[in-house]
């Protein structure tokens, strides 16, 4: 069977932010951040062809890394759900780098802009071939790239604060790490595989006939800790705020919208096609992870109330949303997993968005991130203050924009699934919703009234790079919300071929 | 009295308007409000003095009041100092403990109910091993399978893992690389302190280590570079060669110093060695995916097995691994001692 040449887009996506990441290492930063700009672009739209392509097609395909079939070496898989997010997440990555650009310039010593950029490139291989491979230890080489590569991502403005987050993330993501490295040492023993659908049958087996009981509970466990440290749920989050809340914009937007959601996008690899839904059922971690990603909703919305600094509210705000994603995954059914799967879209755009428009707005109130500064803010910064908008619009659930939707997909779920997760879900998304409104709504009304007494506007200079950036990240949330039905459709079809 | 504080005190309604309008804490609020009370109605209407007079004794139960509220404070911010971090202290090296010891307990388990190790019918004799070592060498043409499994059957994931020692390098390189000095330029505080911590704290022109450093350098790197060209003959290859080649350069960097080393090995050259090993990599082996995923002959010849120059791509990378390994060893002293090369 000779595969047709729009196939091979994987493995092109792969090599390309590799050697991207590579060249740049040798060139100076001015021209190592366009290559990487360039290089999200060619990209996304490599993976909107293979999407097209895929929606005719049909079916998934595996993809040979070398001369040698699977099990013997090493191989990608590429499927609708796979291309979809691909596209998605390499947008979100051209519209933080260019809506950060100018940032990045100015926080980041100029001699090593371009490791940063190294460190931006990689990180999009890393959510490539955590995206198509077909292989749990090269999904574990890759978890290494991203975890490094994010690390030198928060220290990149070097001060204080981003060297110490940098080491508490070090120190959690290298656990996460490790425990993850602990059940692949453990699955390969039970079943002498790396590839996923030979560990999928065989665990199966093992799972049907009854043996290995502890092993199997016990990978299960790992996986999800492991991946979720690395991801902050809610109970292990502690690293997210300082991380995402004082490092450069473009770092903050692309840790928290990539970085963690390639994490997420693993483990429910691992659990639906490593491990198998029935094993995760049987030993209930689903559940565990329903009900850590239901607090997250609700803690991660309250700490966000009372931070008093705008980047860190964004920051607590993510923990909330990726309690929403955990929860989804937590209802065990495939409506759950879509929705999750579309919520970590649509909370990828938003987020990023509110990243870099907070960054703006801060620009635009004297580099300060208090609220009593940034009345006025959204005048001043247009563009930010309509990003900004519509950014914590769609994350609240405000109808049109993908945060609605999502949340309407989420309840949907929970409601066929029905029994205790219907109400705690049902009940936990509409405190969290309450919570919500009055962060982020309270921000939004803050951006738009008259400054306070004496506050004089600062002198700034307004990047044109980054308003057309921001109007970009506006576009992108209200096609992430109003193509959902496409959208929510791919997913599924993406996740059916996924088996 | 205690009526009027009590209708002074916004209700929540109004404190939460406040909140989105003021940006006060709510917890601020609370404790603002319960110092600051307003002047009660029947005070307005008495004599100036006697105003005056409740107005200084309510003043000074005021101050009193704040007095009282900053010493319990103090007491408290003493307290979580000195016995309460001791008792914090306390519990979380108890709790550590135990979720350790759980932790330890159930991987033990875990290890326990594992298939024996090294027993014949393990899961992982399987067929893929079988493969590996039937035809690994009619297929790689290497007579070290490990080589023949890492650098063509697997050589994604090996590819990845030279990325992961370019990435660690780089981080360090963000991290702790000071400034280039120029001739003629001022050297920046940052660097003039790292010298000094060199100069003092490094072994300098110690005879015995230099004399050693002259015969065994060499020594050193001809093995290291033997393990990297025979990695595909025999055990070695290019991971351990470049780490045996990296501690080589060590050893001649610390007997020798910056100066000496810098003849042949500065920044530069480690940039450009990396740059090109990792291309070299990555150019050879996308040639071999992509001819491999779309079914092409690749056209590589696999030589004769045993012969040095045999087994198509692995002697390349091999030498590629070598060097990105030597590299990155290199680059890490170099950096953790004195930020720059």
């Amino acid at each position: 069977m000779h595969l047709q040449f729009v196939q091979n887009v994987p493995f092109f996506s792969i090599m390309l932010c590799m050697v991207s990441g590579i060249v740049s290492a040798m060139l100076p930063g001015r021209v190592a951040k366009w290559i990487t700009a360039a290089l999200a672009a060619v990209v996304a739209a490599l993976n909107a062809w293979l999407t097209a392509f895929l929606m005719d097609y049909g079916q998934s395909y595996v993809y040979w890394m070398g001369h040698f079939p699977a099990p013997w070496g090493n191989e990608l898989r590429a499927g609708l759900l796979e291309a979809v997010l691909a596209v998605g997440f390499s947008l979100i990555m051209l519209l933080s780098v260019l809506g950060g650009m100018r940032k990045m310039g100015e926080q980041v010593d100029g001699k090593k802009l371009n490791i940063v950029c190294v460190m931006l490139d990689l990180v999009l291989a890393a959510m490539m071939s955590m995206l198509y491979t077909n292989d749990l230890f090269t999904a574990y080489v890759f978890i290494e790239i991203m975890t490094l590569a994010s690390c030198a991502l928060i220290m990149s403005r070097q001060n204080g604060r981003t060297l110490v987050s940098a080491m508490r993330y070090m120190i959690m993501s290298l656990l996460g790490s490790g425990m993850t490295l602990i059940a692949i040492t453990i699955t390969y023993n039970l079943t002498g595989h790396l590839l996923m659908e030979n560990i999928h049958e065989s665990l199966a087996q093992l799972h049907a006939s009854g043996e290995y009981t502890t092993p199997l509970t016990v990978i299960t466990g790992l996986f999800f800790v492991g991946l979720g440290i690395k991801s902050a749920l809610y109970p292990f989050h502690t690293w997210l705020p300082d991380a995402y809340g004082y490092s450069t914009p473009t770092a903050s937007a692309v840790l928290s919208s990539i970085v963690s959601k390639a994490y997420i996008f693993l483990l429910i690899k691992i659990f639906y096609r490593v491990l198998g839904m029935e094993l995760v059922r049987d030993n209930h971690a689903l559940n565990l992870l329903f009900l850590f990603g239901v607090v997250g909703m609700i803690m991660g919305s309250v700490d966000a109330i009372f931070s008093h600094d705008l980047r860190r509210m964004v920051a607590f705000s993510s923990v909330a949303q990726i309690g929403y994603i955990y929860a989804g995954l937590g209802l065990g059914t495939t409506a759950g997993f879509a929705a999750a799967i579309y919520h970590m879209l649509m909370h990828a755009c938003a987020k990023s968005a509110l990243f870099i428009s907070s960054s703006g707005l801060a620009d635009a109130s004297g580099d300060s991130k208090r609220f009593s500064d940034l009345r006025g803010a959204g005048f001043r910064y247009p563009a930010a203050g309509v990003c900004f908008t519509i950014g914590a619009m769609s994350l609240v659930g405000i109808p049109v924009l993908g945060g609605f939707i999502s949340k309407l997909f989420l309840s949907d779920a929970a409601i066929s699934r029905g029994g205790v997760h219907l109400w705690m879900m049902l009940l936990a998304l509409a405190l969290s919703t309450l919570l919500n409104v009055l962060y982020f709504m309270k921000t939004v009304v803050t951006l738009y009234r008259p400054p306070r007494d004496g506050f004089v506007a600062p002198q700034f200079q307004k990047s044109r790079l980054s308003a057309w950036a921001m109007w970009g990240f506006v576009a992108l949330n209200l096609l992430v919300g109003l193509m959902a039905h496409p959208i929510f459709g791919a997913i599924r079809t993406g996740l059916t071929m996924f088996d | 009295m205690s009526q009027t504080a009590n209708d002074s005190r916004p209700t929540l309604g109004e404190r939460v308007r406040r909140w989105m309008a003021e940006d006060e804490n709510l917890l601020d609020s609370e404790i603002l409000s319960s110092v600051a009370e307003p002047t009660p109605r029947e005070l307005r209407q008495m004599s100036p003095e006697l105003f005056a007079a409740q107005e200084a004794a309510r003043e000074e139960r005021r101050q009193a009041l704040i007095e009282e509220e900053g010493e319990f404070y103090a007491r408290m911010h003493e307290w979580s100092q000195t016995r309460g971090m001791r008792v914090v202290n306390a519990v979380y090296r108890v709790l550590a403990v135990l979720v350790l010891v759980a932790v330890v307990f159930f991987l033990m388990n875990t290890v326990v109910a594992l298939p024996p190790f090294g027993a014949a019918d393990n899961p992982y004799n399987n067929e893929v091993s079988k493969r590996y070592i039937e035809q690994g060498i009619a297929e790689t043409g290497a007579i070290n399978f490990v080589c023949g499994m890492i650098l063509d059957y697997r050589a994604f994931d090996t590819f990845g893992e030279s990325t992961v020692l370019f990435v660690a390098a780089c981080s360090v390189l963000l991290l702790l690389k000071l400034g280039e000095h120029k001739l003629g330029e001022k050297p920046s505080a940052a660097m003039l302190e790292a010298e000094w911590d060199d100069r003092h704290h490094e072994p300098k022109n110690d005879a015995v280590l230099q004399l050693a450093a002259r015969v065994l350098t060499p020594i050193i790197l001809l093995f290291g570079l033997y393990i990297i060209l025979n990695g595909h003959l025999g055990p070695g290859g290019g991971f351990s060669g470049g780490a045996v080649m990296g501690a080589g350069l060590i050893l001649y960097l610390n007997a020798f110093g910056f100066q000496k080393t810098e003849r042949f090995f500065t920044y530069k050259t480690f940039r450009w060695v990396t740059f090109l090993a990792l291309m070299t990599y990555a150019g050879l082996k996308s040639y071999s995916f992509f001819t491999g995923a779309n079914h092409l002959e690749s056209g590589i010849p696999l030589g004769t097995p045993g012969a040095i120059l045999s087994s198509g791509f692995i002697l390349p990378l091999n030498i590629c691994v070598g060097f990105i390994v030597m590299c990155t060893m290199y680059a890490f002293y170099t950096l953790f001692r004195k930020g720059g090369m």
